[in-house]
């Protein structure tokens, strides 16, 4: 079907509002002036200046750290999550659990931030790399534990039948035969978990200690003294980084769906 | 529960019987129960398989046949009873420490694996040193006819050749018992017909004991050795496909099996092995003697269509045949064989069915034709109401 005229509009008034600041965003990150609202001529320099700003990158290379251990945990608990809700006999209150589960999608991220705070102060912990970690494990692994719930529910439970059958006992069955067959729907939650840490800016603040800013609390405590065009640049970057593991995560879904049968996680 | 040979006509009660020739049989199911919740499934239920046999559990939806074969699988525990396999209680023995494999109605094929990794998955668990997995899986797919289909995907192979997969994955381990659940239901009707032959033969070749569970009559009638009709979470009759069809032991598996016509009457007369009955809107008939005494004067009879013959005239000959007139009210026609609903002068309805022997069609009834339907005294089942 062709689209209709208003449809055109309105789809490229829509995607405009969208796209429209992020691509003044990328453009300007290209910017030669020193001043972010003048446009002075094509220039990379502020991309050679983040890469020689010696506490960017090490918010940078924070962010990384943090969203690598807490996608990796995230994947492994929230995984452990779904198995339990999907496998396991149908014990009482599941339901409740389920709906519990999901609960912190919706949660306010300042409730989130604010309640862990007071849990790591209440227990003496030392902010800092772990608290953040821990924080963002918490945050992510319900989505992961979404998408490899769906995955896990379009499953045929006689394939684990099966490998029980042909000798498998019930953790060797699933390694054998239910893991191959949620792997994608694990990958693309551990991108989904990764995306989710690097963006996150209110809970980190809340769980982060002195000396351990995370990229998006650098970036902010450096806008609130004025926008520098570096600023654009490390954005256009991480938009650059984010959308790679967007496109990974809905790939490795597509995968995951097209193995076996029904359901597609995202 | 009556046996099959108390009610049997010496012919065909001496149709072999083989438990007879085992004294101990490889599977013994003593009174097992299973409910799920309020439910039911499987009530008290006890069962002898011998080896080597090929054995069908038969009923309707919600029977608890699936129930009883995932029992003998190790994916549901008895709440009661034994599970003898070989003279050992498996009935708390998980799923893969069991020499019983299962063929499951979807057949579980494991998408991720090629058609040989399929078949090689039970031996690899089986720490079976690699030639003589490579030789298994080759004589496998060599027995189910899958030659160069080895490395393909499951979703690459048709309902018919997954069907294939399924099985040899199945028997590679060379269990004791294999249970099919369900095996031809995914198949179309010709299919499952060349694969019901293909089946019986490669059982008879390799002696495995069967045991399959389907709703489908046709394919037990002709597959098994013996057939379990099941009800309700229990037994209804146990006997060979023949025994089955010709002396039901209960009105309700005359019903179920195959089509009848059940006539209830009362037994006035009882004289040398014969039975004088007048039945309701039948008049009085002449019936055999059942071997079994009956508990009461009230009983049912029970009579095949096709055991019944129409005619133009009474039959000449009708020494000791029942003849009762009628008239032919619906005619459906089948192919191999008609099928006339007579309305009998007495008031019953009478199904009865013809073979079409002659291409020119000059002997059929029409609708209106006054008929005279016969049948002998043994062609009728005497059963208890």
């Amino acid at each position: 079907m062709r689209l209709s005229r208003f449809n055109i509009a309105a789809l490229a008034f829509g995607l405009a509002f969208l796209y429209l600041p992020i691509v003044v965003l990328v453009i300007y990150s290209f910017n030669a002036s020193k001043l972010v609202t003048v446009w002075g001529g094509w220039s990379t320099r502020w991309y050679t200046e983040f890469f020689n700003d010696r506490a960017m990158l090490d918010a940078a290379w924070m962010s990384a750290r943090v969203g690598l251990v807490s996608a990796t945990a995230a994947t492994l608990l929230g995984t452990l999550a779904a198995v339990a809700l999907t496998r396991g006999a149908r014990f009482r209150g599941r339901t409740l659990m389920s709906g519990m589960l999901y609960a912190p999608l919706v949660m306010p991220e300042v409730i989130t931030g604010l309640s862990l705070l007071l849990l790591f102060v209440a227990l003496d912990a030392e902010r800092g790399f772990w608290t953040v970690t821990i924080a963002h494990t918490s945050l992510t692994m319900c989505f992961v534990a979404v998408v490899v719930q769906s995955r896990l529910a379009g499953l045929d439970r006689s394939l684990e039948e099966a490998a029980m059958d042909l000798g498998c006992d019930p953790a060797r069955a699933f390694v054998a035969v239910t893991l191959p067959l949620i792997w994608p729907a694990m990958a693309a939650g551990w991108m989904l978990a990764f995306t989710l840490s690097l963006d996150d800016l209110v809970i980190a603040s809340f769980t982060t200690g002195p000396g351990s800013a995370t990229l998006p609390i650098r970036i902010y405590s450096e806008v609130r003294l004025g926008v520098k065009p570096e600023i654009n640049a490390i954005c256009t970057l991480i938009i650059g980084f984010i959308a790679v593991l967007i496109v990974g995560a809905s790939l490795a879904s597509k995968l995951s769906s097209s193995r076996g049968d029904s359901a597609a996680p995202l | 529960m009556t046996t099959a040979t108390d009610i049997l006509p010496d012919a065909i009660a001496e149709a072999p019987l083989i438990v007879a020739a085992y004294p101990m049989p490889l599977l013994r199911v003593d009174g097992v129960s299973k409910k799920f919740g309020a439910f039911t499934a499987v009530d008290g239920l006890s069962l002898d398989i011998q080896a080597g046999e090929f054995f069908a559990l038969l009923g309707p939806s919600g029977c608890g046949k699936t129930t009883l074969l995932r029992m003998l699988a190790g994916f549901e525990t008895p709440d009661a009873g034994k599970i003898l396999l070989d003279g050992e209680d498996i009935a708390a023995v998980l799923p893969h420490q069991r020499p019983v494999n299962m063929m499951f109605q979807n057949y579980a094929l494991f998408p991720h694996l090629s058609v040989r990794d399929n078949i090689a998955f039970g031996l690899k668990r089986a720490a079976l040193p690699k030639p003589e997995i490579a030789a298994r899986v080759a004589e496998m797919v060599a027995l189910v006819k899958l030659g160069g289909l080895e490395k393909r995907k499951p979703d690459q192979l048709s309902g018919g050749q997954k069907q294939r997969v399924a099985l040899a994955r199945a028997l590679a381990r060379r269990p004791q018992l294999l249970l099919l659940d369900e095996p031809l239901a995914a198949l179309d009707k010709k299919l499952r017909e060349e694969t019901q032959a293909e089946l019986m033969e490669l059982q008879r070749r390799l002696g495995t004991t069967f045991v399959i569970v389907t709703h489908d009559q046709d394919e037990a009638m002709t597959m098994a050795d013996r057939i379990g009709v099941m009800k309700d979470g229990r037994l209804e009759q146990v006997a060979t496909p023949r025994q089955l069809y010709e002396a039901p032991a209960s009105r309700w598996i005359a019903g179920f099996v195959g089509d009848i016509n059940l006539i209830e009457g009362e037994v006035t007369l009882q004289d040398a092995h014969r039975l004088t009955v007048a039945a309701a809107g039948a008049g009085m008939l002449t019936v055999a003697e059942p071997k079994a005494p009956l508990p009461s004067r009230a009983i049912c009879l029970a009579i095949r269509p096709e055991k019944i013959r129409l005619s133009r005239r009474a039959p000449t000959s009708a020494g000791g045949l029942n003849s009762i007139e009628g008239v032919v009210t619906e005619v459906g026609y089948l192919g191999g064989l008609s099928v006339y609903k007579v309305q009998l002068d007495h008031g019953a309805t009478l199904r009865v069915a013809l073979a079409n022997t002659n291409r020119l069609d000059v002997d059929a009834y029409g609708v209106g034709q006054k008929v005279v339907a016969w049948f002998a005294p043994d062609d009728c089942v005497v059963l208890p109401r």
